[in-house]
């Protein structure tokens, strides 16, 4: 019979779309980098990333029940899954549980719930967290174990990663180093010139993510082929990871050209899968990016600009999170300012001039 | 290179699945059994409902003039056969609500017997003038969905000298046919009727824009204007809401229609496809307005088919014909699934804007909870008309109906697009008609509370003015008395 009247207007039809849908196809775009971040760095990392996801659910299911929702039903629209696997990402791999549920909390609390739940929050929940973790420990949040693949005598057993991942790292040295940036960083601080200090860096290491870094952010390629993949797939569009890139990318190449001692290459900006992951899965977070294609385009530049900037002269060897939350905070201005012409009217919203013929 | 920074002709839209191959080879049925009782609504159109010139019991002639136009924007409705008249009363409308409108209701007695018509040797001896008075005597109306008077339409056309006539024959809605039909088997009437209303205009280029979907429509149409230079048929894409008059203004003429203003002003004016047919069958051979042909399509109707139906058949009676199975219906819809209102029942009339009626199952519905707005902003890159609905419904959610309506509330031309995409289940055409309606009702309720301010501030003023004029009358009785004792004092001293 008829059962459904409400709504009575169209569309009747609807495109195959849900928002878990779409959660579901960026948590497929991300398995390929997160798979070989934790074939590389084995059962610490494998431990770190449940951790933090469970957590994050957890931390959403229980808002969720304070804020009397439905838990169920909204959990089940991925979106702390989501942010938990990304936020796990971008941690160290080996960091002790409690960085993955603090962060977790941080996210889903901090960075969501407490702006009203999904599609209300202001800055990106997982970059929030790691900025957040980044600032308050700072040691756990920079220790770079070395790659360590899963079942390589050399790497931790299952039992060996409860310690490391419970009861923190023992003989820290042997086991752990710097990242390519970091590494850049400090050593500039002792003059050292870019053609000395890039002696041992393997491009192509960095390209399959053969590397120290974050858990999910070491594989350039990987990285990269999955967010070509969502823009495919229509999930993401095109405009932020471009315009995020090529800003990198021109801004070092125009230092590199002037100061090749200095400035690090355009090349090796590139190369880094913490910029992919950004560019192609971070920046794009619908809630928090611009509406309009323009503004997505300012708002990637802003990014690039903001990464490069960081990168170069700042503090931190790696800026994305500090450049995306910064950048979202512009997003509502970037919406106010740039929006779409309306049919038959001008930019301003006035009627068009009938022309004359 | 220049092309690269021409505007574009063609924003936004979706591409939804199209369902038109259940009825598209089917031809048109035109063996509809007479039904026995026919709801004829008075108003059928956009503008001032007819006026109602027969009484109960008069019998009738098909074709006769039941109630004539009233105002400038209006049209007649005729008998779509003959019979006696038994009631002029309110009845369901086909409308989202089924509240009662003014119908005149007629028992037909199956012979279906014609008034006389009057036929023209050759109407392109009338006069323009003459043209557009007879297609607005035959009650003709916009056939796409829009029912405007499409009298009015031609004098526009006229008074404006446009240089374009364009017929629409996008058919860009999912499921319907009807036009398809029409175009592939009625395709030398069409145009005719498009020669007539260039006549009509006094315009001397027609352009026919059909969507690519439909080559055989595109065919039979480009075969039967071949022999007139004057009328262009053309290949449009396939993406709705490619028969919004105003993306197709643009993407045919390249001219963008002024917000707020008509069409005929930019020197184009638009008609359907159906309505040519009309204005043909109403110059040719003077028959009105009393059919059209209608999709009844959908997963639960067992017999999809393009009909021909007399205007104030029930829905129902369709149902039965077509065998749909009720209880598999989910969502009855009038038009087609983007733009379309659901019905809450079958027991209303088809008018003249029914293009289709579908009988949806479950399965073809948009259904789920409305989950939370992610601000994909999915709705913004599809939206034709260049707004962003996602700040309009949240604005709309708060209750800041002000902040929707500088958003542009009142250029959304509901197309759909955006409820159709939404992720989350929003219904956001939804929202923006129910902004739209209740914009309306603040300002007709705060021009009554200004007026009744007004009047009772008036009714003050001489409530004042009154009081004023007795204290006046009392202060001039008062001194008159005293100046009466003064002298009758006086006279007592002297006497």
């Amino acid at each position: 019979m008829i059962v459904h009247m409400k709504p009575a207007s169209g569309a009747h039809v609807g495109a195959n779309n849900t928002v878990s849908r779409i959660m579901k196809q960026v948590m497929l775009a991300l398995t390929p980098a997160t798979v070989f971040g934790l074939l590389c760095f084995g059962w610490p990392a494998l431990n770190l990333f449940v951790i933090t996801v469970l957590s994050a659910v957890a931390f959403e299911a229980f808002c969720l029940s304070l804020r009397g929702r439905a838990v169920k039903a909204t959990l089940m629209d991925g979106s702390a899954v989501l942010t938990g696997w990304l936020l796990a990402m971008t941690l160290p791999p080996w960091a002790p549980w409690w960085i993955g549920v603090v962060g977790s909390g941080l996210a889903i609390v901090l960075g969501k719930q407490v702006y009203g739940g999904l599609g209300q929050n202001l800055f990106n929940p997982a970059m929030l967290a790691r900025v957040a973790l980044l600032i308050s420990f700072p040691i756990e949040m920079t220790t770079w174990p070395n790659v360590s693949p899963l079942f390589f005598s050399h790497s931790p057993g299952l039992i060996e990663s409860w310690r490391i991942t419970f009861s923190g790292l023992e003989n820290i040295d042997a086991s752990t180093g710097a990242t390519t940036l970091g590494f850049i960083k400090t050593e500039f601080s002792q003059n050292r010139l870019l053609s000395d200090i890039l002696k041992d860096y393997s491009g192509v290491g960095n390209f399959f993510g053969w590397t120290r870094g974050s858990l999910g952010e070491t594989s350039t390629v990987l990285l990269a082929l999955g967010g070509v993949w969502l823009i495919r797939q229509n999930i993401i569009q095109w405009q932020i990871p471009a315009s995020l890139l090529l800003t990198v990318a021109l801004l070092a190449g125009l230092f590199h050209a002037v100061d090749s001692e200095h400035y690090v290459s355009p090349l090796l900006h590139l190369n880094s899968g913490a910029l992919m992951c950004v560019a192609f899965f971070i920046a794009t977070d619908y809630v928090t990016s611009p509406n309009t294609s323009a503004g997505q385009l300012v708002f990637g530049a802003g990014c690039g600009l903001l990464i490069f900037v960081i990168r170069t002269w700042g503090a931190y060897p790696e800026g994305a999170g500090f450049a995306v939350l910064l950048m979202n905070s512009a997003t509502p201005l970037i919406d106010y300012y740039i929006r779409p012409r309306i049919y038959g009217r001008d930019r301003n919203g006035k009627p068009l001039e009938i022309p004359k013929s | 290179m220049l092309s690269f920074f021409k505007k574009p002709l063609l924003r936004g839209g979706v591409h939804a699945e199209e369902h038109k191959a259940e009825t598209s080879a089917l031809p048109i049925v035109s063996d509809f059994p007479l039904p026995k009782k026919l709801f004829i609504p008075l108003q059928q159109h956009v503008g001032k409902p007819a006026e109602p010139l027969i009484m109960v019991g008069d019998k009738v002639l098909k074709g006769q003039l039941l109630a004539y136009s009233q105002g400038l924007i209006s049209a007649p409705v005729h008998a779509p056969s003959s019979g006696t008249i038994v009631d002029v009363n309110d009845y369901p409308a086909p409308h989202p609500s089924a509240l009662p409108i003014r119908m005149i209701v007629l028992e037909t007695d199956g012979k279906d017997e014609w008034i006389k018509t009057q036929t023209v040797d050759d109407p392109f001896q009338l006069s323009p003038e003459e043209i557009s008075l007879r297609v607005g005597a035959a009650g003709i109306v916009g056939l796409g969905g829009a029912t405007f008077p499409t009298a009015v339409k031609l004098n526009m056309g006229r008074e404006n000298q446009v240089d374009t006539l364009i017929i629409n024959g996008s058919e860009c809605e999912p499921y319907l046919c009807c036009d398809d039909r029409l175009m592939q088997e009625r395709a030398d009437w069409i145009i005719d009727g498009v020669r007539l209303m260039l006549h009509g205009m006094e315009t001397k280029h027609a352009v026919v824009a059909i969507e690519d979907n439909k080559p055989q429509a595109f065919a039979a149409m480009q075969a039967a204007a071949e022999a007139f230079p004057m009328i262009e048929v053309r290949q449009i894409p396939t993406r709705y809401p490619m028969g919004w008059d105003r993306q197709l203004i643009r993407y045919i003429t390249g001219k963008e229609v002024p917000a707020g203003c008509r069409s005929s002003e930019v020197g184009v004016t638009i008609h359907n496809v159906g309505t040519a047919y009309a204005v043909h069958k109403a110059i040719r051979y003077g028959q009105p307005l009393l059919n059209r042909v209608v999709t009844v399509a959908g997963g639960a109707v067992k017999r999809p088919m393009n009909v021909e139906v007399p205007f104030g058949t029930l829905i129902s009676e369709l149902f039965d014909f077509c065998e749909v199975d009720l209880a598999e219906t989910a969502r009855i819809v009038m038009g087609g699934p983007m733009m379309g209102d659901s019905l809450p029942h079958t027991a209303v009339p088809t008018v003249k804007a029914t293009s289709g009626i579908l009988a949806m199952t479950q399965n073809e519905l948009k259904s789920g909870e409305e989950q939370p707005c992610i601000r994909c902003a999915s709705c913004v890159s599809v939206c034709p008309a260049g707004l962003r609905p996602l700040d309009m419904a949240n604005n709309i959610r708060v209750n800041q109906l002000d902040a929707a309506v500088d958003l542009g509330l009142k250029d959304c031309i509901s197309c759909g697009c955006c409820s159709y995409i939404c992720p989350s289940n929003i219904p956001l055409v939804q929202y923006f008609k129910y902004a739209s309606g209740e914009v309306v009702a603040r300002q007709q309720a705060q021009h009554k509370s200004e007026q009744t301010k007004k009047l009772i501030e008036a009714r003050n003023a001489r409530m004042e003015r009154i009081a004023q004029q007795q204290r006046e009358e009392e202060q001039a009785r008062l001194a008159a008395k005293a100046e009466r004792e003064r002298l009758k004092a006086e006279q007592e001293a002297t006497v």
